[in-house]
């Protein structure tokens, strides 16, 4: 059995959006390199769509497939929308990741949601503050 | 696992399917050539049959080296065991547990930024109770080979037991448990191509030795249960082979490690660990700056380079190598690391797909890297 599915080694091995806006209407930026993953995400909104995602990421093969999916999940997408993925959508959209990784995708989730708060923020937006928790440094979430 | 050794184990599975504690004809076949493999093993290690004992792999070997020594100091009242802070886990978690269920004092002293300990620093960590010297001949990650005889000469004068885990030294480099001044070693008969999970402990005569497992008489009562005898003449097979060949083996793995390093430090931002004065001749450990390791590790498979590395996702935990944090980086750069292994069977060819593969990969992954990003454009510092 290999560690990763098919999926998971096509998004790490051509990872889609990969790069960074220069323009960026919003970026968010989570996890810290002690740990060893980072994801930093970068969109471009018009009418409350995501017209344009780019990511980098510090991180393993899974951190990456997670960063790759997670943009392809929201291109395009109202942002109503990209607030709505979770980290069980993006793993599923993967097939699946082992269960000592799905912080990975906890940390995708948490990146979009970061960006679309800075994008917020940057242009005065009002939004309900209980939809963006701050991401919880200590907390590591394994889920089955 | 080499030829010889494969070729010497295939009549045990088959005609020579003998236990050795049977009388019948077929049995003794075995009998026999367990001891000759005994023997030869002995003759390796510059010891003698009689103080050779087959285990199931260098992981027992450590334990029942390490408990027996230190269950024999507790009965002399002698609770306290000195160690390196990057030892395998085969020793680091047996420890562990005597401090923590039996009340047993451990001193896990530094490695240094070299990846080396001193004689000296281990006579100087020796108490009036202490009852085991269990320090690592060569480390399996970083390669960094110790002074073992001078510190097996400090815990000789002592009248401390020294052990030692020898298994990413022998068959590689020359181990003599008689010159070394070594009273108990293990070894592992997969790290000279011998097969998996089978291996060895030397206790010499006059140091006691319990027994772990117990059960029948075989091993001379200290480790019971049916020999695995086409193993264990496989792994006498590969010692053999392996000993014989070393000083031809260890030139050209030293010429290819060393073309290997020099391209490869070229990369901006990496470090060479270990300490090439004192070193395995085919361990490689390096770190790059940027990057995660399992990627790394993940890409070059994809070019047919079997690798590893010390981060924290390749081992399926939080933290990065302990070795790597016992010789003093920070965790960000141990994430960052590459383990390569190169063996007599590696060719300069395959070197020469490393050293073409490495850059091309880690300069792929720092491109995708928000932290070398952030350090090329002077936002954050380069630690290396
Ligand atoms: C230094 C060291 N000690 C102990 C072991 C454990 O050996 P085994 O896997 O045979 O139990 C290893 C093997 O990885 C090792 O490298």
């Amino acid at each position: 059995m290999a560690l990763y599915s098919e999926k998971v080694m096509d998004h790490f091995r051509n990872p889609r959006n990969v790069g960074e806006i220069p323009d960026a209407d919003g970026i968010g930026e989570v996890g810290n390199a002690r740990c060893g993953d980072i994801m930093k995400i970068y969109i471009k909104v018009k009418d409350g769509i995501i017209t344009d995602v780019k990511f980098n990421t510090f991180g393993c093969g899974s951190a990456i497939a997670s960063s790759s999916m997670a943009t392809e999940l929201i291109k395009g997408k109202p942002i109503s929308q990209a607030l709505e993925l979770t980290n069980k959508a993006v793993a599923e959209a993967l097939d699946g990741l082992p269960a000592y990784k799905m912080h990975c995708s906890v940390l995708a989730e948490e990146a979009i949601r970061a960006a679309i708060k800075d994008y917020y923020d940057k242009n005065g937006i009002e939004y309900d503050k209980s939809q963006f928790p701050e991401p919880d440094e200590d907390k590591e979430i394994h889920e089955d | 696992m080499s030829r010889t050794a494969i070729d010497a184990m295939l009549p045990y599975l088959d005609k020579i399917y003998g236990n050795p504690s049977s009388l019948h004809s077929v049995g003794q076949r075995a009998k026999e050539a367990l001891e000759a493999a005994r023997a030869d093993v002995a003759a390796c290690l510059g010891a003698k049959p009689n103080e050779i004992y087959f285990t199931s792999c260098g992981s027992e070997s450590d334990n029942q080296a390490i408990r027996s020594a230190a269950h024999v100091g507790a009965q002399k009242g002698k609770k306290h065991i000195i160690s390196t802070t990057f030892e395998h886990h085969a020793v680091l978690h047996t420890l562990e547990r005597l401090k923590r269920e039996e009340g047993f004092e451990v001193t896990l002293l530094d490695v240094h930024s070299n990846g080396v300990v001193t004689a000296d620093e281990v006579k100087a960590a020796i108490r009036p109770d202490t009852c085991l010297v269990t320090i690592m001949y060569a480390n399996n990650e970083i390669g960094t080979v110790q002074p073992i005889r001078e510190i097996g000469a400090v815990c000789r004068e002592a009248k401390v037991t020294f052990h030692t885990d020898a298994v990413q030294a022998v068959g590689h480099i020359p181990v003599n448990v008689a010159d070394d001044n070594i009273d108990m070693l293990s070894l592992s008969a997969h790290k000279f191509h011998g097969p998996k999970g089978t291996g060895v402990l030397y206790c010499r005569n006059g140091v006691r030795l319990i027994p772990f497992i117990d059960g029948g008489a075989q091993e001379r009562n200290k480790r019971a249960g049916t020999e695995n005898i086409a193993e264990i003449v496989a792994m006498a097979a590969a010692l053999k082979e392996s000993c014989a060949h070393m000083e031809e083996n260890a030139a050209k793995l030293v010429k290819m490690r060393d073309r290997i390093i020099a391209a490869l430090t070229q990369i901006p931002h990496s470090k060479l660990n270990g300490d090439m004065a004192h070193h395995l001749p085919g361990t490689i450990n390096m770190c790059f700056e940027g990057i995660e390791g399992e990627g790394l590790l993940l890409l070059l498979d994809d070019k047919g380079i079997c690798a590893s590395s010390g981060s924290a996702c390749t081992s399926g935990s939080l933290d990065p190598s302990h070795v790597l944090l016992a010789i003093g980086l920070p965790h960000e750069v141990a994430h960052g690391s590459l383990r390569l292994s190169l063996s007599e069977y590696n060719t300069e060819e395959d070197a020469d797909r490393i050293i073409a593969a490495v850059p091309e990969v880690v300069e792929y992954l720092r491109n995708m890297s928000p932290v070398w990003k952030e350090m090329e454009r002077g936002e954050l510092k380069h630690i290396l």
